[in-house]
């Protein structure tokens, strides 16, 4: 794992939402909060400042209410890993208008950089693809990226992508935390209130 | 609404929560299987227009609840009472953003229970939910169930706040152990 090609946090969530189109976004707790909202806040970014392990189910919910928008979900190892199990109710259900994104550096980056079970034991893409998901991808430069990211639009099929990510902590860029506004904005924003 | 053809009161208690889960325009419903949910599990599944989602563990139907919400659906969530203990915390999720939130939740341990590790968690259920500040309601008689449910209902999507309506253990009948 650690001689793997890996590629810069910033880079990746630039790459993943470079053409967003319609795309909706439900982002974990922490880092990939922050990388949403580097590229700029966002009414349809959901961010997670907490309910840790729920990032994915709140992306499936979406997606089941949503069938005429692909649905991203951007978290991280900690978040997947504590929500391994939301990973097999996806493969049962099998949006096709969901994808999830985990960004991988095999740490807990919010408290000090731990390792997490990825650096070690534990294979996402394996995971992934034994709960059903088919499509899934291990991802370690841009222009995968880049093809999954056009795979999102067009929402197909149930995706998953592991995307080795540096372990590095860029500066973070903190979106509203107020809850109640977060959740009545992306409701305004995407036409259902 | 139109006139169905069986009137409400004649249907059992269970078929009778289904049609207020109908009645509210419930779309998605997240559950971990419980004896007691069996017949209203039955029911979802049957329902084109209702998403059944079977989950692995309680808590990832709170996150369910608030990304179908999110989405402009209405979500309800079926548990028993062991499972509201795996909630507590992604029940902030629906506590930080009031998120309208309604769970049934078959209560163990409380009434003829021969499992006594059934008690640890049946015990604390209500106090677990009022704890993170769900709005509890019981139900002990058949004839309260649907009425019961809808009064949750109203008051989670009118009002976006949590509520969970626990199923007595004596309403549901005990287990049979021995067949």
């Amino acid at each position: 794992m650690t001689n793997q090609k890996r590629l810069d946090r910033r880079a990746a969530i630039g790459v993943l939402l470079a053409e967003r189109g319609d795309i909706l976004v439900v982002t974990g707790l922490g880092s990939t909060t922050y990388d949403a909202a580097s590229l700029g806040d966002d009414e349809r970014n959901f961010y997670l400042w907490g309910a840790m392990g729920g990032a994915t189910m709140v992306g499936l919910g979406v997606a089941i209410a949503r069938p005429d928008r692909p649905v991203l979900v951007v978290t991280g190892d900690g978040d997947a890993l504590m929500g391994l199990g939301s990973l097999a109710t996806v493969g049962v259900q099998s949006p096709p208008n969901l994808a999830i994104a985990v960004f991988d550096n095999g740490r807990y980056a919010e408290t000090g950089m731990q390792p997490s079970h990825t650096d070690s034991a534990v294979n996402l893409v394996g995971v992934a693809r034994s709960c059903g998901i088919e499509a899934a991808f291990d991802i370690a430069d841009e222009a995968a990226l880049a093809d999954f990211a056009r795979r999102v639009q067009r929402a197909e099929c149930t995706l998953f992508a592991r995307v080795a990510i540096l372990a590095e902590e860029p500066p973070r860029v903190l979106p509203p935390r107020d809850g109640v506004l977060l959740k009545n904005r992306f409701r305004r924003a995407t036409g259902v209130e | 609404m139109s006139s169905k053809v069986t009137p409400l009161d004649s249907l059992d208690w269970r078929d009778q929560i289904f049609a207020a889960l109908k009645s509210a325009d419930i779309r998605q419903i997240g559950y971990v299987p419980d004896a007691g949910h069996a017949r209203l599990i039955e029911l979802v599944h049957a329902d084109p227009h209702i998403r059944a989602v079977s989950l692995t563990t309680e808590e990832e139907g709170i996150a369910l609840a608030a990304g179908a919400w999110l989405g402009g659906q209405r979500a309800a969530l079926l548990m028993q009472s062991s499972g509201v203990g795996n909630c507590i915390n992604m029940l902030s999720l629906a506590k930080s953003c009031r998120f309208p939130l309604t769970i049934l939740v078959t209560m163990r341990g409380e009434w003829a229970e021969f499992n006594p590790w059934q008690v640890a968690m049946g015990s604390k259920t209500q106090a677990a939910l009022e704890l993170m500040d769900v709005l509890v309601y019981r139900v002990e008689a058949e004839q309260d169930a649907a009425e019961t449910v809808t009064a949750a209902l109203d008051i989670a999507f009118n009002g976006s706040l949590a509520t969970a309506v626990l199923l007595s253990q004596r309403l549901i009948g005990a287990k049979r152990w021995v067949k």
